[in-house]
C-alpha cells in the first residue's frame, strides 16, 4: 500500500485542481434551454447511435429516436454530442453533457457513481463460440482466452471467473475477427451486438449458443445529485412503455422480443471494488515487463531493418535505393496505429499474426524507417577519406562497413537511437488496439476498477520511468565509452 | 615494376590524363611534380585502381590493369601491394595508433593480433612513435598523424608506395620529420612514386623527377636534369613559381 503521508500532499493538489460536477438543477436547465445535451458514440455502430448510411453527416439509431421521444415528452429538443464511449462517465460528471444514453448498462458500480434511470432494454449476454467447439458454457473456458469489450458488464462477469483471459477490443467488428482467426476461444457479449456482428453470414464459422449467460439492462445515465431529472426521464419511458411508444421503436430497430416483456432484471450481482494491492502491483509490473519485451524487440528489429534500409539508400543502386525510399515514406508517412490495424485485422484472413507478434512487427516496421534515416545521416556524416582508406588498405566492402565505417556511424547514432528507444517504449501503448496488455492498458483497466486515475496513473509513470531512465543511462555510459576518442572542443 | 601504357582518363568533357606512358624500375623513387589540375594525384588513383581509367593498361606488381578491370578480389590484393599515403591521413578516428596500424593486417590478411600488434609495434618504433601506440588520431599532431599512416601503408609489406603530397597539409615544422621517414624508406630500396610540392625535398631523394602537365609526362629525367635545367616553357615556369614561393 502508498502510504498516507505521501499520498496526501498529492490528493490536496488534485482535489484543489478539479473543479467538481456542476451545481445546480440540470432539469431546470434543460427546461431554460429547451435542449437536453446527452453524450454517445457512434463508434458504438449500428444499431445503437450511427452515421446514416445514406447520408453520413445524419446520425441514426435506436437511441436517436428513444433521446427524441423522451425529450418531446420533457417538451424540448434533443442534441447528440459525441464522446469516446470509455470517457462517457467522466465526461458526464464534468457536466460536458446532461445525460448518457449510449448501451449503458446498469451495473451495481454504475448505481453507485451515477443515477440511473429505469431501463429502456433488457439485453442477453451471447456467448458465441467457433462452429465445432465443445464449449456449451462460460465454465468450460477456465484457461481460456474470452473476448469482449472494455469496461462492459460481459467483462465484470468473465472477472468472476479468475481463470478465464479476457481480451478487451474497443470496436464491435474485431472481437468476431479474431475468435473467426482463433486468436481467443469464445466472445462475450450483448445479443444486440451478437446478432448483427458476430452470428452473420459474414462470419459462417461463428456460432451464437442458445443460452443467456446473463440478462442486464440498458439506462440513462445522469449525475448522482440529478434526483429531479431522473423523475422526469423515469415517467417518460414508463409513458412510452405503457402507450407502445417503446415497443415501436425498438420494433423498427428489430430489437423488440419476449425480454422486454418480463420484468427487468435488478443490477447483477455485486462486483468487489479493488483497491490497489499486492495482486495489482504485481500486474502492473508484469506489464510493464510486456513493454519491456516489446520494445526491445521491435527496436532490435527496427534496428535491422534501419540498416539494410539506410544501406540501400546510400549504396545500392537506383532501383534498390528507390525502394528504401519508397518504404521508408509509407511506413514514416501514416500513422502506427493504422499499420498495426493492417497487419493484425487486415491481414487476419490470409494470415494471422498472434497479437504479440503483430504488435512487434508493427512497431518494429514502423520504427525501422525512422532508424534508417538516423543511420544515412551518420553514413553520409563520414569523410569519404575514410572509405577511401579503407580500399586502399584491400578491404573489402563488407569489410570497410564492419571496420571502419558502422563504429563511426554508431558514435553519431547512438544519441538519436536513445531518442527513439525511450519514444518506442511509450508508442509501444499503442498495441493495446490490438489486444494486447501492456503497462497502459493495465492503467486503464485498473483506472476502471479503482474509478480513479490518480494512483493506476502514477504506478504506470513510475514503471515508464524506471524502464526509461536506466535505459538512458546504459547510453550515455556507452556513448562516452564510444566518444573516448573525440572529446568535444570547449567552446 | 611499373609500366604504364597510352593512359587516358576524361572527366566529362575534360582530359585529365591524355595517353600517358612511364616505366618504374624496382627500387626507384620518382617525384611526381607540376602545376594543379596536371593530373598527379589522378595518375597515382589509376595506379591502385582508386579510380578507374578510360584507355591504356597499366601493368604494377604483376597485375595488369584494364579499363574493363572487375576483379574485385584481385584488385583487393593489388592493394595489399600496393600501399597509399593521403594528403589528409585519413587515419580512422575510432582506432589508436596501433589498431589503425593492424586493422588492415588482422582483417585483410588474417593475421593473428598478437602477431600483427608485434609488427604494428616494429612499424611505430621505425617512424618515431614507439611511446604513441595508444593515441587516438586527434591526440596526435599532424606529423604523427601522416607518420602512423605510413606505418599503417608499411604494415601491408607493399612493393609499391603511393604518397599523394603527403606534407601538404603540414605546417612547415611537421613536414621534415615526415620527409625524414620517407628518405629512410628511399633508402630502404623501397619503389615510390611521391607527389609533392617540395623541390629540395624531391631532389634529395627522388632518381627520377616527372613534369607532368594537361595529363602527360612533360618532362622525365633526374633531378639535376628536371629541375636544374628545364626544357619545357611549362617546366620552367612551374619552378620559377615554386621557388618564388620557396623564398617567401
Amino acid at each position: 500500500m502508498v502510504p498516507r503521508a505521501f499520498l496526501a500532499p498529492i490528493l490536496v493538489i488534485f482535489v484543489a485542481c478539479s473543479s467538481g460536477p456542476p451545481q445546480g438543477d440540470t432539469l431546470a436547465h434543460i427546461r431554460a434551454r429547451g435542449e437536453i445535451t446527452w453524450g454517445a458514440d457512434v463508434q458504438g455502430g449500428e444499431p445503437y447511435v450511427y452515421e446514416d448510411p445514406a447520408n453520413p453527416s445524419h446520425i441514426i439509431g435506436f437511441e436517436v429516436d428513444l433521446m427524441d421521444a423522451i425529450a418531446r415528452r420533457l417538451g424540448v429538443k434533443a442534441r447528440m454530442v459525441q464522446y469516446a464511449w470509455s470517457n462517457l462517465v467522466p465526461s458526464l460528471e464534468r457536466g460536458d453533457f446532461d445525460v448518457i444514453m449510449n448501451g449503458l448498462e446498469a451495473t451495481p458500480d454504475r448505481q453507485q457513481r451515477l443515477r440511473l434511470s429505469r431501463p429502456y432494454f433488457v439485453y442477453a449476454e451471447t456467448l458465441a463460440v467457433r462452429q465445432g467447439s465443445p464449449v456449451r458454457s462460460l465454465f468450460e473456458l477456465a484457461g481460456k482466452r474470452v473476448g469482449t469489450l472494455n469496461q462492459t458488464f460481459a467483462h465484470d462477469i468473465l472477472r468472476m471467473i479468475p481463470t478465464i483471459e479476457p481480451v478487451l477490443y474497443e470496436g464491435n467488428e474485431e472481437p468476431y475477427l479474431d475468435l473467426e482467426q482463433r486468436r481467443t476461444d469464445a466472445v462475450l457479449l450483448d445479443n444486440i451486438i451478437a446478432d448483427r456482428y458476430g452470428c452473420t453470414q459474414k462470419h459462417p464459422a461463428i456460432v451464437c449458443l442458445p443460452g443467456e449467460v446473463a440478462r442486464g439492462t440498458y439506462v440513462v445515465g445522469m449525475r448522482k445529485g440529478d434526483a429531479a431529472l431522473q423523475r422526469a426521464i423515469d415517467d417518460a419511458i414508463d409513458g412510452m412503455r405503457a402507450d407502445g411508444e417503446l415497443e415501436r421503436i425498438l420494433t423498427k430497430a428489430r430489437l423488440w422480443d419476449d425480454r422486454q416483456r418480463e420484468v427487468p432484471p435488478i443490477a447483477a450481482t455485486e462486483t468487489p471494488g479493488r483497491v490497489f494491492d499486492a495482486d495489482m502491483a504485481w500486474q502492473f509490473v508484469a506489464a510493464a515487463g510486456v513493454t519491456l519485451e516489446l520494445t526491445a524487440l521491435a527496436f532490435a528489429l527496427a534496428i535491422a531493418v534501419g540498416l539494410v534500409l539506410a544501406l540501400a539508400r546510400v549504396y545500392g543502386d537506383r532501383v534498390t535505393a528507390g525502394l528504401a525510399r519508397g518504404y521508408i515514406e509509407l511506413f514514416r508517412g501514416t500513422p502506427v496505429l493504422l499499420q498495426l490495424f493492417v497487419l493484425y485485422y487486415g491481414l487476419a484472413p490470409y494470415y494471422s499474426f498472434s497479437p504479440v507478434t503483430a504488435a512487434i512487427l508493427g512497431l518494429g516496421l514502423n520504427y525501422g524507417a525512422y532508424e534508417a534515416e538516423v543511420y544515412r545521416g551518420a553514413l553520409l556524416a563520414i569523410p569519404r577519406g575514410q572509405t577511401e582508406a579503407a580500399k586502399a588498405l584491400g578491404l573489402s566492402p563488407r569489410q570497410t562497413l564492419a571496420h571502419v565505417l558502422l563504429p563511426q556511424a554508431l558514435r553519431v547514432a547512438l544519441p538519436p537511437m536513445t531518442n527513439d528507444f525511450v519514444s518506442l517504449l511509450k508508442d509501444s501503448s499503442l498495441v493495446s488496439v490490438i489486444t494486447v496488455i501492456e503497462l497502459t492498458k493495465r492503467m486503464t483497466i485498473a483506472a476502471v476498477d479503482l474509478r480513479g486515475w490518480l494512483l493506476p496513473g502514477l504506478a504506470c509513470a513510475a514503471l515508464y520511468l524506471a524502464l526509461s531512465v536506466p535505459l538512458s543511462e546504459l547510453a550515455r555510459r556507452l556513448e562516452r565509452r564510444l566518444a573516448r576518442d573525440q572529446r568535444p572542443q570547449a567552446l | 615494376m611499373i609500366s604504364v601504357r597510352k593512359l587516358s582518363k576524361q572527366h566529362g568533357e575534360l582530359r585529365v590524363l591524355h595517353e600517358l606512358s612511364a616505366e618504374v624500375a624496382r627500387g626507384e623513387t620518382i617525384a611526381i611534380v607540376g602545376p594543379s589540375g596536371g593530373g598527379k594525384s589522378t595518375l597515382l588513383r589509376c595506379l591502385n585502381f582508386l579510380e578507374p581509367f578510360d584507355a591504356g593498361e597499366v601493368q604494377i606488381a604483376k597485375v595488369t590493369l584494364t579499363p574493363a578491370m572487375r576483379d574485385q578480389a584481385a584488385l583487393r590484393a593489388l592493394r595489399t601491394t600496393v600501399g597509399m599515403v593521403f594528403q589528409q591521413f585519413n587515419l580512422f578516428p575510432h582506432l589508436t595508433a596501433l589498431d589503425n596500424i593492424t586493422l588492415a593486417p588482422r582483417v585483410v590478411r588474417k593475421l593473428d593480433s598478437a602477431a600483427a600488434a608485434r609488427r604494428g609495434r616494429e612499424l611505430l618504433a621505425r617512424v618515431g612513435l614507439a611511446d604513441r601506440a595508444a593515441a587516438y588520431p586527434h591526440q596526435l599532431s599532424g606529423g604523427q598523424q601522416q607518420r602512423v599512416a605510413i606505418a599503417r601503408a608499411l604494415a601491408q609489406d607493399p612493393e609499391v608506395l603511393l604518397f599523394d603530397e603527403p606534407t601538404s597539409a603540414l605546417d612547415p615544422e611537421m613536414r621534415d620529420e615526415v620527409m625524414a621517414v620517407i628518405r629512410d624508406l628511399a633508402a630502404g630500396g623501397m619503389t615510390m612514386l611521391v607527389v609533392t610540392h617540395e623541390m629540395q625535398f624531391a631532389t634529395e631523394i627522388a632518381h627520377r623527377v616527372w613534369v607532368i602537365d594537361r595529363g602527360t609526362i612533360a618532362e622525365d629525367g633526374t633531378p639535376a636534369q628536371v629541375i636544374a635545367e628545364p626544357k619545357t616553357a611549362v617546366a620552367r615556369e612551374y619552378f620559377r613559381r615554386q621557388r618564388v614561393a620557396g623564398a617567401r
